[in-house]
């Protein structure tokens, strides 16, 4: 068991949370087309000033956007399976979060080491990244510094912060724990992080895949499905 | 294929059974004590239910959040509506004087008030959010008397599990569980900010419920039924709404 590469628990957690973030995002943009505008405080509305507008039609008549045409309204299956997914991404990340902690993944495997952190060692990979050289031998085993720091500013930061702000949007959800939305500065405070931390979710699937891509995309999916690195296989 | 695997695939394919079976006895349960919305389909069932049990478990007393004066909104945005029917003018030329509630269904009294019988009852305030599905909100001040108070004066009877409600505009009509019915904060609304309830935002009376989206809170109500049963009415799923494609419970 030791010579895999991904546990089991984190190669299917890994793939549930996959399926629930492509969900989440296709129905994600598809409600927020019925609004695309963003605002800071608890309320906002196309009568209040918005702190951001996308340039992209809406699929409401009522939003002022300079487009002549409403795009088709699909926010009802969107919100069906955008709570849906949301449960799914919960309870795959509750259950990861606990065999993270307990089995000493997070401790092993995800927080980056502190000597990796002093400034040499870490400018030393930061340029190996930015040259894209091959990940070295050692790398087929374990997450190098840059890999570790990004998985746990999204599992420990990025995550949790949008399930809160999605929370923060439902009313009956803020009627039980009204100080998780009055902290973040208010509902509509609470929809533009949730928007922002998407943006952040999204360019950091975009850096994995490239990473991926580079690494060696059949091997290392191979990797995520099987627990196994070809090569290493091969060799042994 | 080795012995190793074919344990794990007879102790994988145990475990998916044990599941299977263990969430039908779940959506059993659920059932019994009514935590399975009206609305719950196979595809989007599972997410649907989990919300709204998870939110019956946690929200049944809670209270929808309130906002101090200063966080009213100067601009609050009324959606647009259908185009309201004749009667609804015929009624506005009166100044609502004909205007009437109805209460019946599964009561012991079936009742009828007009908007002054509505205004002689106990009255409520609240500084609460109207939230849109669509993203955006306000914050208003909203008076009116609690629902509760007519369900009471009616006579509830035993087994009633939901409010069926009804705008005047054709086929347009909601419903709530009794949890959300007899909240306090669910009013008959019949005044915005200190003033009459103007027409956009649902004068001259609106069914308030403000621990959910704003489209539970139906402008417009003339009749309110009481039932044990969502099947009968429409289509089974317990509103226009949920007809369209939106989710019965949208506390989210």
């Amino acid at each position: 068991m030791s010579s895999l590469r991904h546990s089991g628990f984190v190669r299917v957690t890994h793939w549930l949370t996959t399926l629930a973030f492509l969900a989440l995002l296709v129905t994600g943009v598809e409600i927020l087309i019925s609004h695309p505008r963003f605002y800071w405080g608890e309320t906002g509305n196309v009568n209040e000033q918005p702190i951001l507008t996308l340039p992209i039609p809406s699929s409401r008549s009522t939003i002022p956007n300079g487009f002549s045409y409403t795009l088709p309204d699909q926010n009802g299956w969107s919100r069906y399976l955008h709570f849906e997914a949301a449960w799914l991404a919960v309870i795959t990340g509750v259950s990861y979060a606990i065999y993270g902690f307990s089995k000493g993944h997070f401790r092993r495997n995800v927080a980056p080491a502190p000597a990796d952190l002093a400034p040499r060692t870490f400018a030393h990979e930061l340029a190996r990244h930015a040259r894209f050289w091959r990940a070295g031998e050692h790398e087929a085993s374990s997450y190098n510094v840059l890999q570790r720091l990004a998985y746990s500013v999204v599992i420990f930061g990025l995550f949790p912060l949008i399930i809160w702000t999605g929370l923060d949007m439902s009313p009956a959800f803020t009627s039980v724990f009204p100080g998780a939305v009055t902290v973040l500065g208010g509902r509509q405070a609470a929809r533009t992080l949730h928007f922002a931390v998407t943006i952040l979710l999204v360019l950091f699937l975009a850096i994995h895949l490239v990473m991926v891509y580079f690494a060696g995309f059949r091997e290392r999916v191979g990797a995520m499905i099987t627990g196994r690195l070809s090569k290493i296989e091969e060799a042994a | 294929m080795s012995d190793l695997s074919r344990r794990n695939l007879i102790k994988t394919g145990l475990a998916a059974a044990a599941g299977v079976a263990g969430l039908g006895v779940a959506a059993k349960v659920a059932g019994a004590y009514g935590l399975i919305p009206p609305d719950s389909d196979l595809l989007y069932g599972a997410g649907n239910s989990l919300t709204y049990a998870a939110q019956r478990m946690l929200t049944r007393h809670s209270m929808a959040q309130q906002y101090s004066r200063d966080q009213i909104s100067k601009k609050p945005f009324a959606n647009e509506v259908a185009p309201l029917p004749a009667e609804f003018a015929r009624s506005q030329a009166t100044g609502f004087a004909d205007w009437k509630l109805t209460i019946d269904g599964m009561v012991a009294r079936p009742k009828s008030y007009s908007v002054a019988d509505i205004k002689s009852a106990p009255k409520s305030s609240q500084i609460t959010m109207v939230g849109c599905e669509e993203g955006w909100d306000y914050i208003a001040e909203w008076s009116g008397a609690p629902l509760a108070h007519f369900l009471d004066d009616a006579g509830t009877l035993p087994g009633a599990r939901y409010a069926v409600y009804y705008s005047i505009q054709p086929d347009w009509w909601e419903s709530i569980d009794m949890a959300d019915a007899t909240h306090p904060q669910t009013i008959v609304a019949y005044e915005m900010n200190g003033a009459e309830l103007p027409v956009p935002f649902g004068g001259p009376l609106r069914l308030r419920v403000p621990r959910q989206l704003g489209y539970k809170s139906v402008k417009y109500i003339t009749k309110i039924t009481v039932t044990d049963d969502l099947k009968k009415f429409g289509k089974g799923t317990g509103g226009a709404n949920a007809e369209g494609g939106y989710a019965w419970y949208a506390g989210i």
